[in-house]
């Protein structure tokens, strides 16, 4: 079948892509392996909520308008939120269907799905940033009687042996699975490698308020110094709870996790940390007093004083090895991190890390797009309310490479 | 921006950063140090010849290192104990770290000073007690900066020269390490 333009994926990136091709009239579909927001659905663990408040959870022409602004929605709500922004804008998505080869020929793409294929002239990425967990490769040398989880098979703490938890990484992921778990009565160790250390609330205000009020957000990606390190930042240290408190490492100790460092290596059975946990500290500490200081020069009126945080307290005696076979760990949560997937991606536009080479979203394959990543075009890209101006600036581009090569 | 000048040709390493970035192969180097026993614990190491952007590269000049145990070791002190060069490495490679990362800054540095103190329990290498290890138990640096910048801004240098070190990462991570008889 032929058609201007393929959309890949109806997540909140593609179906926004879809909201502004539809106000030009470009025709369009929208290709979807399961179901609208279907990451939301399947592929995150039950207490998640949105980072972002409510109040800032916003699509192109379609914002929250329930009863707690300040809050933050749970994966059953994103789900509904973007469900009815797909029904509002009469997105023409197919769903159950799998891309499995998208190719560039004679000017076209062809894209081959699991229900048929499509000859299209555009084509738009917007098959999401987390599509696989990225694992170390020393969790091979892991003891087989320790349970292994990434966040994509980890649903809530009943599902662990109990006995002691290992959680590798300190974003928002490790963060959160680690509160979650020491509250449930596991013992809980966390890895800590560099981190983005936020309070989540800052002089009353959501310290997300402060991002888009700074104007950090809008910062683009052809300001930033080191794009390449802005765009691997994981998520700072950030969860939407109801009583909005922060969820810091501080707020992790007083719980009783116990702090160690980067998790480097195993050796004869033994976890090896990094010795470097103290700079971490500094570095993320450093860096969150600098941001709060630049919001403080804004000079925002009728706020409550600027505060100062407590460093944070390095453990009095952080382990460097911990006896794997020792029964002390009974399961591992790795939280680090994410990757996207292109094996069915057979068009040039890879780096050598496998990751979609791009320049604010355009790729160098004529008539190719991406949507959905993290900083792709602004800092706020990574979240959901970052996709409209995203979205309204590669179909912008792309209406300008139809307009060129009618 | 005024015109600081720490001695670091900070244009000349981002330039390297670019270009080693799309070229890995000639980023990988191999250093390299060659010793001999002279007698007791007393050895001398050489270093001069380095493997780096796929060519042999040399030092302008060799340096030799002589490595001996102190005379309460009842050694004849010829020269420093090999653990102490892990403090020289440690502290050239902070010292190096800060002055880059101010020069990037643009932070005029007027002295910088380290203390590098390393707790050793030297039980392990006696054999005395099998619990204690052979290496440093823990390592302090503590830094005096006088510089045109304020405490957090010296600190910031601090903590990103270690987040850049060769050395601190050797310290405070694993590093496979094979040792053969030729």
């Amino acid at each position: 079948m032929d058609v201007t333009t393929v959309v890949i994926g109806a997540g909140h990136a593609g179906l926004a892509a879809s909201h502004f091709l539809r106000e030009r009239s470009i025709d369009h579909v929208v290709l979807e392996r399961g179901e609208v927001a279907n990451s939301w659905r399947r592929e995150r663990w039950d207490s998640l909520r949105l980072l972002t408040p409510n109040w800032q959870s916003r699509l192109p022409g379609h914002r929250y308008e329930g009863a707690d602004p300040d809050g933050y929605m749970t994966m059953g709500e994103v789900v509904d939120f973007v469900e009815r922004f797909a029904t509002v804008t009469a997105a023409p998505v197919r769903t159950s269907t799998t891309v499995t080869s998208v190719s560039y020929s004679g000017d076209r793409y062809d894209v081959l799905t699991s229900t048929g294929a499509f000859r299209a002239r555009t084509v738009v990425i917007a098959s999401g940033a987390c599509n696989r967990p990225v694992v170390p490769a020393f969790s091979d040398a892991v003891p087989a009687a320790i349970e292994q989880f990434t966040p994509f098979d980890y649903r809530g703490p009943e599902k662990l042996p109990d006995g002691g938890v290992l959680v590798v990484g300190a974003s928002a992921t490790g963060v959160q699975l680690a509160a979650e778990l020491q509250r449930s009565g596991r013992p809980v160790t966390l890895s800590v490698g560099e981190h983005t250390r936020l309070p989540r609330t800052y002089r009353g205000r959501d310290i997300l308020w402060w991002m888009s009020t700074s104007g950090v957000w809008d910062q683009r990606y052809d300001e930033i110094d080191d794009l390449t390190r802005a765009r691997r930042l994981p998520s700072p240290q950030l969860a939407g709870t109801a009583d909005r408190s922060t969820l810091d490492l501080n707020t992790l100790t007083a719980l009783g996790v116990q702090l160690v460092g980067r998790w480097a290596a195993i050796r004869d059975g033994k976890a090896l940390f990094s010795g470097g946990l103290r700079n971490v500290f500094a570095l993320a500490d450093l860096k969150q007093q600098r941001l709060l200081d630049t919001f403080d020069a804004l000079g925002v009126s009728d706020l409550p004083p600027p505060e100062r945080f407590a460093p944070t307290t390095v453990p009095t005696a952080s382990r460097l090895q911990l006896d794997l076979r020792s029964g002390e760990i009974r399961s591992i949560v790795w939280a680090t991190g994410y990757r996207p997937e292109y094996d069915w991606l057979d068009v040039p536009v890879l780096d050598a890390k496998g990751r979609l080479d791009h320049d604010g979203g355009v790729l160098a394959s004529p008539g190719l797009y991406a949507l959905g990543l993290p900083v792709l075009r602004r800092r706020k890209s990574t979240f959901i309310h970052g996709i409209e101006d995203d979205a309204r600036d590669v179909v912008d581009h792309l209406a300008a490479h139809l307009a060129h090569r009618p | 921006m005024t015109t600081v000048e720490n001695g670091v040709n900070v244009q000349a390493l981002l330039e390297a950063r670019t270009a080693l970035q799309g070229a890995p192969e000639a980023a990988q180097f191999t250093w390299r140090a060659t010793s001999k026993w002279d007698h007791g614990v007393h050895s001398t190491t050489r270093v001069q010849q380095f493997f780096g952007l796929g060519a042999e590269q040399s030092h302008k000049a060799e340096s030799v290192f002589d490595a001996d145990h102190p005379a309460v070791f009842a050694a004849e002190d010829n020269g420093i104990t090999p653990i102490e060069y892990l403090l020289v490495g440690l502290a050239g490679c902070l010292t190096a770290g800060v002055a880059s990362v101010a020069q990037n800054r643009g932070i005029q540095l007027r002295s910088v000073d380290a203390v590098v103190e390393g707790k050793h329990d030297i039980r392990g290498i006696l054999g005395a007690d099998p619990d204690v290890r052979n290496g440093f138990n823990d390592i302090k640096v503590t830094f005096s900066i006088d510089a045109d910048a304020s405490k957090e801004e010296i600190e910031a240098l601090v903590a990103q020269s270690q987040k850049r070190s060769a050395v601190f990462d050797a310290l405070t991570n694993p590093t496979d390490v094979t040792v053969e008889v030729a």
